[in-house]
């Protein structure tokens, strides 16, 4: 087979493709139609053989703000400190289950696809994405849930532009910051399945390190009786969740609520800071997929 | 050996030098490394799958691809369809690839066989409109008209097979690889199938074949590859291949 080196001289090499080479998420672009069918799938075979089928949706934030509500807005007495406690918690909640649903389902897309991925080429990063999506739509039932009753305590006449966009943007900060880690995790997850307890983990702390239980005031008294510096409560606000949190706090509770709680600092400009934050991870996330993805096959 | 044929033949896929080598894993955990290091134990080995292979097929070539088992044969249909890797050298390709690597892996049991062939042509790279063009060409050819809006879990095995099958040869291609599937169904569907493959044939489009089957292989393709422990060790006509192998 000596004379197979000429011949490779004379191919143009433009004409020829190299199989698996994937072009990052663009390919989530190009390959929109099967996307489209993954989210569907994903979305309608969830609660496939269960008799309540989609009210699982609305069953477990239910039970999760249930608990919440009464250990710590009555027996805790949280309520007295934050006026209409149960609207409060039940924004925060909704970010946060968006959040874990969507990290936690990209973290296990890939070694949950395993058949496809060992045996078919196709862009891998799209079962993350769908992962992503999916968790979306589960999550519009409970923003639903939370509309309502904010319609009953006169958030209508309260609308604004704003708040609008702070749920759109709040929503969107959470995806993008979910999907960068979920790559990131979902790619170390096949070679090591610690990530996927690591995940779980991160995601227990999450719910904490949130303004979502709590005020944001809370946590600024707090490092003002330590005399621990004031950069510390520019870390704990930059954190993605928690401005998406706030966000909906802005956008729910605010409009319908008589309170002297102040919004924190600079939530408008930290909107944009966040939102680079949660880009670099996505960035740095779908780097580290990438130089993985090549031996998934082999790997899984 | 005849290469002059081939030059003339624009080339479908070049594989240039490739190595794969598989590292093996004998521990997982910490306490399995810490372990095997006190007791100086390897704690990986690697596995040549390919050693250097250099193969040019042609646009409209039936290839098979023959060896015993564990000879590397499924490995560089893998690198081929791009799947995996090469560890060193490179693979071209030109034109769409499709593989029949394995058929069925994108099916979902809890969808019914419509949605699996929407979902398993895009899969396989179809777009909506090309499978809404070939969809009741699919559905023909598997023969389960009755059944393709029942879920697919109920499906005996072959219907499942067939399905899934006919999904996959219909995709729009100008490669297909195919990894020993050619015994799918009954005798009148596997004849179905073999003349499903002599068309591709006759419409030039390339294709590569691994396995075992020495009737099909001797039908399809026109020129046999060996490989014997990662290296190509014969490259020529069909028959000659075939007799390398048998004996």
């Amino acid at each position: 087979m000596s004379d197979t080196r000429d011949l490779f001289a004379h191919v143009p090499r433009a004409e020829f493709d190299v199989p698996g080479r994937s072009r990052g998420l663009i390919d989530a672009f190009r390959w929109h139609y099967l996307l489209r069918l993954l989210v569907r799938t994903g979305v309608t075979t969830r609660y496939r053989n269960s008799v309540l089928g989609w009210t699982w949706s609305y069953v477990r934030p239910a039970a999760q703000f249930l608990v919440f509500w009464v250990v710590l807005g009555l027996f805790l007495d949280l309520e007295r400190g934050i006026s209409n406690y149960a609207v409060y918690l039940f924004s925060g909640i909704v970010v946060i289950n968006l959040f874990s649903e969507a990290f936690k389902n990209a973290t296990t897309s890939i070694v949950g696809n395993a058949p496809l991925v060992r045996k078919v080429f196709l862009p891998r990063q799209l079962f993350a994405v769908s992962a992503v999506t999916v968790a979306f739509v589960h999550f519009l039932p409970q923003v639903g849930l939370l509309l309502i009753v904010c319609l009953f305590m006169g958030w209508i006449t309260q609308i604004s532009i704003l708040s609008i966009l702070a749920i759109i943007a709040g929503a969107a900060l959470v995806m993008l910051f979910a999907l960068g880690l979920g790559l990131l995790f979902g790619a170390l997850n096949v070679r090591f399945r610690d990530a996927e307890n690591i995940v779980e983990l991160l995601l227990l702390l999450a719910t904490w390190a949130s303004p979502v239980l709590y005020s944001w005031t809370m946590v600024r008294d707090a490092l003002a009786t330590l005399g621990w510096p004031d950069w510390m409560l520019e870390i704990y606000l930059l954190n993605p969740i928690t401005q998406a949190v706030e966000l909906f706090h802005y956008a729910f509770w605010y409009p319908v609520t008589q309170t002297d709680l102040a919004l924190p600092p600079a939530l408008a400009i930290n909107t944009l800071w966040t939102f680079l934050i949660s880009v670099l991870v996505l960035l740095i996330g779908q780097a580290v997929f990438r130089r993985l993805e090549g031996r998934f096959a082999q790997d899984l | 050996m005849s290469d002059h044929t081939r030059t003339t033949l624009r080339p479908s896929i070049i594989v240039d030098g490739v190595k794969k080598t598989f590292t093996l894993n004998h521990a997982f955990s910490l306490k399995d490394t810490v372990v095997s290091f006190i007791r100086g134990r390897r704690i990986t080995s690697t596995f040549e799958a390919l050693k250097g292979v250099d193969i040019v097929i042609g646009e409209g070539e039936s290839v098979a691809i023959l060896g015993y088992n564990g000879s590397g044969k499924s490995t560089l249909l893998k690198l081929i369809s791009g799947v995996m890797q090469p560890d060193a050298g490179e693979v071209l390709t030109r034109g769409r690839v499709a593989g029949l690597i394995e058929v069925g892996a994108g099916f979902h049991p809890e969808l019914s066989g419509r949605e699996n062939v929407f979902l398993n042509a895009a899969i396989l790279g179809m777009s909506r409109k090309e499978i809404e063009a070939r969809y009741d060409e699919i559905v023909a050819f598997s023969e389960i008209e009755q059944f393709i809006d029942q879920e697919v879990k109920h499906y005996s095995s072959g219907m499942f097979m067939r399905l899934a099958y006919s999904v996959a040869i219909h995709v729009e291609l100008d490669v297909l690889l195919v990894d020993e599937i050619l015994s799918v169904g009954d005798a009148p569907f596997r004849e179905k199938c073999r003349l499903k493959f002599q068309e591709l044939i006759a419409a030039n489009k390339t294709l590569v074949v691994v396995s075992h089957d020495m009737e099909m292989v001797r039908e399809l393709c026109t020129r046999g590859i060996v490989i014997d422990k990662g290296s190509v060790v014969f490259d020529g006509p069909v028959e000659e291949a075939i007799s390398r192998i048998d004996v």
